[in-house]
């Protein structure tokens, strides 16, 4: 069996955007102590809108459908849907205080159906499976660089020969890394989800913070969604394909210990390992175990880290906790 | 400005949680250069009343007045806007921050984000007033010392004229409390108005111009401090007159009670928390343990209460009329039907000991429950044992069946140390049993525990307060990094050999590092 590396890696890089997209806006979500685990439900929602709003678009425009507007729609769509989500899961935690992992699971579930009921009734409009023109389906997942910068050997095809949101997800993730660590606001945000009482007592709005980080971190992993509908499921709404990736994407964030860059090659890896039964199958060994690799690997991170005890690497100390000024 | 303009004034400040009134109609007034104490029992409205100052809570009734002009102060960042600067009780910083970005917390200087900058300023505040602080420290690395500095600098660095300290020194060594005061002088003597929340008299006595007395939410009177003594503002506080003196029996008669001898174990890190350590304690006597926070006494009560794994040593343990056992590799269950007992005051006052969803008579079933037979748990001899502990130690509850979450901070100890007291141990072991305790709660405390010693129970006294150890105890322990660095007899030492001892093993001068 002939075994291709460059493939791999390649293969690696275009599965593991959508967690690249899914696990960045999550670790921006929970660095302001906020643990949403509604990241499924999130992505379910912007890959049916992403995918609606393309469609929607297509079906209007007919032939003079652009493909780089219907990129920006099905980019925005997704995002607000991600945001709306998010925005439901602030206004539970943040406003009501009501638990986090309880709201979490229960935005899977409603997000999950949400997407699901807008797939299929794409679906059943259209008379069968939901898709858009060929000629927009390349501009997803076509890349976005000239031919000749594509054809140089080993570097073209490992650097150049991508979708669009493989580079967007790499900017958004330096861009998230620069903010946290290089700005005010960025200490600021980190200072409400290590402490939320510090940080109140220090003057910084508890809820504006969580509440904005929540929101962009909620539209962020929509995307993740939407990058996986129209570019690996090719355009077509298929009702499982989306199914676990958000969780993945929760156990990366845990991988990555929180830390933006390390989400870079983290979803890379995982999106590796989610494939490797395709590209590097062992006789008789089911596809099952090939699956649940990314998640034994999170819980050696997790047994290495508390192992080593290094504060650096441990979760916020106020995620998951809800702040409320006047609590005795 | 006008000549009768005060730094900071309260008119008739009212603050009410649920029914209950934690301020009522309070009115106050401070001026610049002046130290302040404001003084009062647990659940005084002490701590609510300088929130309101903060920002953390709003009043319901009544005004705020900085330099004369009425002020609506609805957040922290409010309270900064006025020059109101509060160092908490519990240190409001994030521990894996350093110092400087802990100190530029939620400063709104046009976003700037100059470390090099900020650290400048940090050292400048820092040469000014006499402190000693790495700004790029990352403050898990910090004693609690450096951690109050940190603090102190984080309002100097907002330029605050008005400073809260709510119990600075309940966490420090007589040395430190020293230093801070010292920076305290310094802070007055440039025109800050000072407020400080303590319990120690003698502190109040030292270090400030006046005395302000609150008594169940309402002012009682503000007086001068060289006007009045300790026991006039002990007696204005508790509302009658109140004898603070701790009956110290002589020892007579001492068996070894317990005997401990190469005691060593280690964290779950593998830091060794115990070294090498061996005394004696005997029954009828006060064995006071002092140390800097985290020296090794939680541990060592734990060791002995067989929480911890012991890595070598023994714990010989002799009670009256029985022969000798070892406790050593005894479950913590059979340890305390031995009749070794561990009264543990942490910090958090909940984290152990006491289940703070249930009432007192839960949390009293918590020791008896695996005594009854049957499926069904008996709740008449918990119930007796709480309404007792009720009635004796005065614990403010609406109802014994009242979450005990829900009670003050006193209020959680007197329930868990009376119950520890109920269960009649011949070995009674306690920590910090009188953190943030009243004056008058903790000598009923205090003298709970003398009473023990009268039965000749061997009691082992973990204290912050090194004046109450030289006057409650018979013996002092002194433990320093996780040694034994002197036994010291109570009524002959110093605080300042037991300051030394506690900074360096055998008290050598020059050889501290803290």
């Amino acid at each position: 069996m002939d075994f291709n590396l460059i493939g791999l890696i390649r293969a690696a890089i275009l599965n593991g955007t959508p967690l690249l997209y899914g696990t960045s806006g999550e670790i921006l979500t929970q660095k302001s102590g906020n643990m949403n685990l509604g990241v499924e439900g999130l992505m379910f929602m912007g890959g049916a809108f992403g995918l609606c709003g393309a469609f929607v678009y297509d079906t209007m425009a007919g032939d003079a459908a652009l493909g780089a507007v219907a990129v920006v729609i099905a980019f925005l769509c997704a995002f607000l849907a991600g945001v709306v989500g998010a925005l439901i899961f602030s206004f539970l935690t943040v406003t009501l205080r009501a638990n986090q992992n309880v709201t979490g699971l229960a935005l899977t579930i409603f997000g999950t159906g949400v997407g699901q009921f807008v797939g299929e009734l794409m679906r059943i409009r259209v008379g069968g499976n939901v898709s858009i023109s060929n000629g927009l389906k390349g501009a997803f997942s076509g890349s976005i660089f000239p031919e000749f910068m594509q054809n140089i050997p080993v570097i073209g095809p490992l650097l150049f020969n991508y979708n669009v949101f493989v580079y967007i997800g790499v900017i958004i993730v330096l861009v998230m890394y620069w903010f946290m660590n290089k700005t005010r606001k960025g200490l600021y945000l980190r200072a409400v989800g290590e402490s939320p009482a510090t940080a109140d007592a220090a003057g910084i709005s508890v809820t504006r913070y969580r509440y904005i980080a929540t929101c962009i971190g909620g539209g962020i992993s929509a995307l993740g969604g939407m990058v996986h509908t129209m570019t690996i499921a090719g355009c077509v709404w298929n009702h499982n394909a989306l199914a676990g990736e958000g969780w993945v994407a929760v156990a990366l964030v845990i991988f990555c210990l929180w830390k933006p860059l390390n989400s870079l090659w983290g979803s890379m890896l995982f999106g590796g390992l989610l494939i490797l039964y395709l590209r590097l199958p062992i006789p008789f060994l089911p596809t099952q175990i090939y699956k649940i690799v990314p998640y034994i690997a999170t819980a050696v991170v997790l047994v290495i880290v508390s192992m080593r005890q290094r504060k650096e690497d441990q979760p916020p100390a106020g995620l998951g906790l809800n702040y409320f000024r006047e609590e005795r | 400005m006008a000549e009768n303009t005060h730094a900071v004034e309260f008119r008739g400040i009212s603050k009410f949680f649920g029914e209950v009134a934690a301020n009522d109609n309070v009115n106050l007034y401070l001026d610049k250069g002046v130290i302040m104490s404001l003084l009062g029992e647990n659940g005084s409205g002490k701590t609510t009343l300088m929130n309101m100052l903060a920002g953390i809570y709003f009043p319901d009734q009544g005004e705020i007045l900085i330099n004369g002009e009425p002020v609506t102060i609805k957040s922290p960042r409010d309270a900064f806007k006025y020059h109101v600067g509060m160092i908490h009780q519990h240190f409001m910083l994030v521990d894996v921050f350093t110092a400087a970005e802990n100190i530029i917390l939620g400063l709104d200087d046009g976003g700037k984000h100059d470390m090099n900058e900020i650290a400048k300023k940090v050292s400048e505040i820092s040469a000014k007033y006499g402190f000693d602080i790495d700004p790029n420290k990352k403050i898990y690395d910090m004693s609690v010392s450096e951690k109050q500095t940190v603090e102190i600098i984080k309002v100097l660095y907002r330029g605050a004229d008005i400073l809260i300290l709510d119990e600075p020194t309940a966490v420090l060594t007589p040395q430190e409390t020293e230093k801070l005061f010292k920076v305290m002088r310094a802070m007055r003597d440039d025109g800050k108005a000072i407020i400080i929340i303590t319990h120690k008299l003698n502190e109040v006595m030292e270090i400030s111009d006046v005395v302000a007395v609150l008594r169940k939410g309402q002012h009682i009177a503000t007086v001068r401090t060289s006007e009045t003594d300790e026991s006039k503002l002990t007696e204005m506080m508790v509302g009658r007159k109140v004898e603070l003196n701790i009956d110290r029996l002589d020892v007579k008669d001492a068996r070894p009670r317990l005997t401990i001898a190469g005691l060593t174990c280690r964290d779950n890190e593998g830091v060794a928390k115990l070294k090498n350590v061996g005394f004696i304690a005997y029954g009828g006597e006060i064995l006071g343990i002092a140390g800097i926070a985290g020296s090794g006494q939680k541990e060592l009560l734990e060791t002995i209460a067989g929480l911890r794994h012991v890595e070598s040593g023994s714990i010989i343990y002799s009670p009256e009329g029985r022969s000798p056992e070892e406790l050593v590799g005894k479950t913590p269950m059979q340890i305390r039907d031995a009749g070794v007992s561990l009264a543990f005051v942490p910090e958090d006052r909940l984290g152990m000991g006491l289940v703070g969803g249930m009432g007192m008579t839960g949390n009293m079933m918590l020791r008896s429950w695996n005594r009854t037979k049957g499926v069904f748990v008996d709740t008449k001899g918990p119930k007796k044992l709480a309404k007792q502990i009720y009635d004796f130690l005065e614990v403010k509850t609406p109802d014994i069946d009242y979450p005990v979450r829900k009670l003050s901070g006193g209020n959680v100890q007197k329930v868990l140390v009376g119950r520890e007291i109920a269960s009649s141990p011949s070995v009674l072991m306690s920590a910090y049993a009188v953190r943030g305790l009243d004056i008058n709660t903790s000598y009923v405390i205090y003298n709970l525990m003398a009473g023990q010693k009268a039965k000749g129970v061997a009691v082992i006294f973990v204290g912050e307060d090194l004046d109450v150890l030289l006057e409650l105890c018979d013996r002092i322990l002194v433990l320093c990094d996780g040694q034994v660095s002197g036994i010291v007899d109570a009524r002959t030492t110093t605080k300042e050999e037991i300051g030394l001892l506690m900074t360096s093993v055998g008290g050598k001068e020059g050889k501290s590092h803290d």
